[in-house]
């Protein structure tokens, strides 16, 4: 088995290894053809491994020792359990899909690069093995028995994020929005590294299972010199770093510019899989997080606010990728309530089922895109379901689950979410809950609005392509090639882009239907450990009756009504009476200025941050460096040596009777010495 | 045990030298193909000092004594623990990538220019093995001539006053280093070695006094705060293989004398000062990283990242645990590949630009994608990925750092910050975006030897990162001994 542990992550690797270095030789099918199969081979080994882990087969083990210093053994090995399984299955299939859908996406890659760029004769393979390295990383993650390694797959996801969403390098806007993504994550990991220090000085071990088995004793100290409880002080650096990768407030920033990147990679990293980093590592840490309420309760404030506040930018935005990005903070603020609510099943449970709707959301949204020939904004769209209806039944699909609506895969995890976040007791709970339930109804009305927006309607495209003409230069050509001078007559996408999108779909319906098995059933066993002063998930496992108890209960509730009312807004708003909005917005300036400003938060870290850092050490360099080393110091003491040699000089006047009488002076004087 | 593996080290590309100077600088591709094959020799006779180390033995190994000058009791006394070992093996391969790195660039008086860096590369390897007191000053001393020279004859247009400032700065340091010498030969009873050094009790007050001096004299090489404006200038006017050597070999001098002197000479002045240590350490990481920030000179740039990673050795030395201080010693070795690899990137860019400002550049992926692969991954490592080496020294220093103390891991550890802030900053205003000028379009991407330099670096890079055990393994005796020889005292 061990070997089949090993291969899962190795096939990606060896895929992004041939893709990558041997470009030329493989050519554009070559590439395309080595990832997939690699990601392939992953996914089927990973069913393979979830049938054994089904029958009852975990593992734990080292492959081999990394380094030793100081009695801290550090070894990369695997952890494989029902988490690690469930996690191998979501990335590895994900993946695949992503991975077949961008042969028809990156088609015609060429026309996004400036004419002669040498970056761009392969950039297609390239492609190919950045993702296919990101699936190797993210199983390494996954797959990890040890914070070193989780450390490891950590940051080399972030790299693979910064490489791809600064893909066409060209782009100032792309390599501005990477470089952000990266530094902003590096913030998170500052903290999560923290966290694995406090951990390996007082544990003095990094492996799960031994620190995991230390738990109480850590929960006994506090922090030596801080005098903080040490597990608070523990899960609060670990869940800063969560906060970086899980892109949670006020570290969200990076996401939305992230979507700079091509459309295949805001499916596969930054919706389905790398943000969902953070709510499995803490997922992975829950038997720390369950002795701290303390930081339980941070947690499920964090969630709540990104829940809420993102949500509500969601509403304004045009650009339809960052309506989906704006979407996907505010469901991965739902998966931090989980956490916090010590629901972490049900987290896990709803970073699945989001997996596969957001991916479809965002593949649609891709979709679209080809289809409007890299057009983004909606207010230029309108009108498209029958031009393109698989992409429109399947992103509609992708809508009702993420509004949370029975019986799609979204209810049943969002809906236990809100339940968890009801039942729990940590301080802010209650907050939790209110921005759980009006992040319901705003759900629904921007997932509706997404799609009435785009797809219903008047056909905007049309007006809008003779009045603005070409406005993306860069996409000029693309626009010769495929010979529409004219107003765009969209079309629906190819089948290989279609495909992925309708094999995502079913699971966006159906994946809810698990619930039983997955939350209530123990499915986790010993992967995930809850407290026993946290009720929450015992109460709901009671109250639970089958999907069809809980459809025919969810109806009943506050959280179905919130979300239909959503979507009937949405509906009257962009159907009923589309001349509303601008309405609205007139008579709600300030408050739409906000949304659109999204709270102030980039203007205030470009002006503080890294404008800040900027000034900072230009006034170090300049005063610290250059006038007070330099100057004073070392200048000046060249300059006091020099004066002071002047002085002497002074005595070496090269008069033979000055030097005598100097010599006659001396001599007397060491007579005067010698006799005392 | 008897073997004449270190003086082999060190004469091998000294004596190899000569023949490189007699033979002169007409006669260029004979020059080259010759000193090549006398560093590749270098490095080969260091191989079996890895090879035959015993990793179980704390002691010094491949031990050569002879007597040298009688009359005061200098001894040629030659030997490697696990601390200096790697050392030799780093500096011998990186003379390779150096004879490599001037190949056609140097256009004058190349012969004189490889024969310099072999000379200096036989110096250091003496400096790292010496274990007599004068032998090491010699050696020490002796090393800053062939410095001096590459940079102040085929240095930029400011170099004179680079190179003088270099000398200066660094010789001031060294002669308080001789008066301690001096002054521990007398009080030894009349002996030079170092080991003997390490046994003899000194009291608190001349500890002090004897730390002061060797940390004059180190804190000048490391370089640490505030006694380091010396390199940027020196690497901004030093030629591309004169940084190399700087940054990869030179700075880990001081660095290696601490852990040879200051510790384990004198234990006591080095707990009591200590604190001083950290916070001067601690300062170089984060007020470092913040100059590095905005300056736009890229050789600059690199000097200052030098100098905060540098600081963390410098940290690790002091925190006094195992994981710091092999960290520490990780980071030495690591930044030797990383610092090496970044300057022949900014080498290799202006060999065709002949410009080193930032913001001559933009674009360089287009015209340069092999390049720029290579240098997005120096700078990836030198942000401290892991996987790459240079993860693994500051991860170590960093626990290490936590575990004596919360707030010394919390400024330490934002170089991930700052290190990737600077770092990366600068990679995006040359390698990505548009085509930045009509020059950046003309350029044409790395040559094989260019590729094979850089290629060989990556390779280290990356191996050291995925498996750091080799390298951790060969030390870990020889620090628990020192680990074991700072803690007890010596009043």
């Amino acid at each position: 088995m061990k070997t089949l542990y090993l291969m899962v992550p190795l096939a990606p690797l060896v895929g992004a290894i041939l893709a990558g270095f041997f470009s030329s030789l493989l050519g554009r099918a070559g590439a395309h053809t080595v990832t997939s199969i690699g990601v392939a081979i992953s996914f089927v080994l990973s069913v393979i491994i979830f049938q054994d882990v089904q029958a009852g087969h975990t593992f734990n083990g080292t492959v081999y020792q990394w380094m030793e210093s100081g009695g801290l053994k550090l070894e990369v090995g695997f952890l494989i359990d029902q988490l690690t399984v469930l996690m191998m299955l979501v990335v590895t299939f994900v993946s695949l899909m992503v991975h077949i859908y961008t042969i028809g996406y990156m088609a015609h890659d060429e026309e996004n690069w400036p004419e002669g760029s040498k970056a761009g004769t392969n950039s297609y393979q390239r492609f190919f093995s950045y993702i296919s390295l990101f699936t190797f990383s993210m199983l390494m993650l996954v797959m990890s028995n040890n914070f070193v390694q989780l450390f490891f797959g950590w940051e080399a996801v972030g790299l693979v994020s910064y490489l791809l969403i600064g893909f066409w390098s060209v782009r100032p806007t792309a390599i501005y929005a990477n470089l952000k993504a990266f530094l902003v994550n590096r913030v998170g990991d500052f903290g999560f590294l923290l966290g694995i220090g406090l951990i390996a000085a007082y544990a003095g071990t990094l492996d799960y299972a031994q620190v995991f088995a230390k738990r109480n004793e850590l929960a006994a100290l506090t922090e030596a010199v801080t005098g903080w409880p040490l597990i608070t002080a523990i899960c609060i650096c670990l869940f800063i770093g969560a906060m970086g990768k899980s892109a949670q407030f006020p570290l969200h920033v990076w996401l939305p510019d992230s979507m700079e990147g091509p459309t295949p990679i805001s499916a596969l990293i930054h919706a389905a899989t790398m943000v969902t980093a953070g709510i499995f590592m803490v997922s992975r840490m829950s038997p720390l997080f369950e002795l701290s309420d303390t930081a339980l309760s941070f947690v499920i404030v964090i969630g709540a606010i990104t829940t809420l506040f993102m949500a509500l930018i969601a509403i304004v935005q045009t650009d339809v990728k960052r309506v989906v990005a704006y979407s996907t903070l505010s469901q991965l603020g739902y998966m931090t309530m989980a956490l916090g609510a010590s629901a972490y099943s049900v987290a896990i449970f709803h970073l699945m089922t989001h997996a596969f709707f957001k991916a479809v959301l965002f593949l649609g949204a891709g979709s679209v895109i080809i289809a409007m020939h890299h057009e983004q904004d909606m207010r230029k769209m309108g009108g498209l379901r029958k031009y393109m209806p698989i992409t429109y039944a399947t992103m509609l699909i992708g809508a009702i689950a993420n509004a949370g609506l029975p019986p799609f895969a979204g209810f049943f995890s969002k809906d236990s979410i809100i339940e968890a976040v009801h039942l729990a007791n940590v301080p802010g709970a209650g907050f939790a809950y209110f921005c759980a339930l009006a992040a319901v109804f705003v759900g629904g009305l921007y997932s509706f609005r997404l799609i009435f927006f785009t797809f219903h309607g008047e056909e905007r495209f049309r007006k809008a392509h003779d009045d603005h003409g070409h406005g993306h230069d860069a996409h000029h050509d693309a626009h010769d090639d495929h010979g529409h001078h004219g107003p765009v007559e969209p079309h629906e996408s190819p089948k290989v882009v279609t495909l992925p999108l309708i094999l995502l779909a079913i699971p966006a319906i159906a994946s809810g239907w698990l619930i039983g098995t997955i939350l209530y059933g123990n499915w986790f066993g010993g992967a995930i450990t809850i407290s026993e002063v946290h009720k929450g998930m015992a109460t709901m496992a009671h109250e639970f009756h089958g999907i069809f108890g809980m459809m025919t209960h969810g109806v009943t509730t506050l959280p179905f009504w919130l979300a239909i009312g959503g979507a009937a807004t949405a509906w009257y708003l962009y159907i009923a009476r589309p001349d509303l909005p601008a309405v609205i917005k007139q008579k709600l300036a300030f408050p739409a200025m906000i949304l659109e400003e999204k709270y102030g938060f980039d203007r205030f870290n470009d002006w503080f941050f890294a404008g800040g850092s900027r000034l900072l050490g230009r006034g170090l360099w300049k005063a610290g460096d250059q006038v007070l080393i330099d100057g004073v110091m070392v200048n000046g003491s060249a300059g006091a040596v020099g004066w002071f040699s002047s002085l002497v000089g002074l005595i070496q006047s090269g008069r033979i009777y000055r030097y005598a009488l100097g010599m006659i002076f001396g001599v007397v004087a060491l007579l005067s010495l010698w006799r005392a | 045990m008897n073997s004449q593996l270190l003086s082999l080290a060190i004469w091998v590309p000294i004596l190899g030298a000569l023949p490189v100077f007699w033979i002169g600088s007409e006669r260029r591709a004979l020059v080259r193909w010759l000193s090549l094959l006398v560093a590749v020799a270098g490095f080969l006779v260091t191989i079996p000092l890895y090879t035959g180390f015993d990793v179980s033995q704390a002691g010094m190994q491949f031990v050569e004594k002879t007597p040298w000058i009688t009359r005061f009791n200098v001894q040629y006394f030659l030997g490697v623990d696990g601390i200096s070992m790697p050392f030799i093996l780093l500096n011998s391969l990186i003379t390779i990538f150096v004879v490599l790195a001037g190949w056609e660039v140097i256009e004058e008086k190349q012969a004189q220019y490889m024969g310099a860096f072999l000379v200096m590369s036989g110096l250091m390897n003496g400096i790292f093995s010496a274990l007599d007191g004068i032998l090491f000053y010699v050696f020490f001393e002796a090393s800053l001539i062939p410095m001096y020279i590459i940079i102040g004859v085929w240095g930029g247009p400011n170099r004179v006053y680079a190179a003088i400032k270099f000398f200066l700065y660094t010789l001031l340091g060294s002669l308080l280093m001789l008066v301690a010498l001096i002054w521990l030969f007398l009080e030894a009873g009349g002996s030079f070695s170092i080991l003997d050094w390490h046994k003899m009790h000194i009291g608190m007050a001349p500890q002090i006094l004897i730390f002061i001096a060797f940390l004059v004299s180190f804190a000048v090489k490391v370089p640490m705060w505030p006694v380091h404006t010396w390199l940027p200038d020196a690497h901004v006017e030093a030629p591309t293989g004169g940084s190399v050597v700087l940054a990869a070999i030179a700075l880990k001098l001081g660095a290696y004398g601490f852990v040879r002197f200051s510790l384990p000479i004198v234990p006591d002045a080095s707990h009591h000062l200590a604190p001083m240590m950290i916070a001067l350490s601690l300062i170089a990481v984060v007020y470092i990283g913040f100059v590095a920030l905005v300056q736009t000179d890229m050789k600059k740039l690199i000097a200052y990242s030098s100098i905060s990673h540098m600081g963390f050795v410098t940290l690790g030395f002091f925190i006094f645990n195992a994981i710091g201080v092999e960290g520490a010693l990780v980071q030495m070795i690591s930044h030797g590949f990383i610092s090496a690899a970044m300057f022949l990137c900014v080498g290799v860019m202006y060999d065709r630009m002949h410009s080193r400002q930032i913001a001559d550049y933009g674009g360089v992926v287009h015209t340069m994608p092999k390049f720029a692969a290579l240098f997005v991954f120096f700078a990836m490592s030198n942000s401290g990925l892991p996987a790459t080496s240079g993860f693994v020294g500051e991860f170590m220093v960093i626990l290490g750092a936590i575990k004596a103390n919360f707030w010394m891991g919390f400024a330490a550890a934002t170089t991930l910050i700052l290190g990737a802030a600077y770092t990366l900053w600068m990679i995006k205003r040359v390698v990505f975006g548009p085509v930045g000028n009509s020059h950046v379009a003309e350029l044409t991407d790395i040559n094989g030897r260019e590729f094979l330099v850089l290629g060989l670096l990556a390779v280290c890079v990356l191996a050291m990162g995925l498996y750091p055990f080799p390298f951790t393994e060969v030390m870990h005796a020889s620090v628990d001994n020192l680990l074991k020889h700072v803690a007890a005292s010596k009043l």
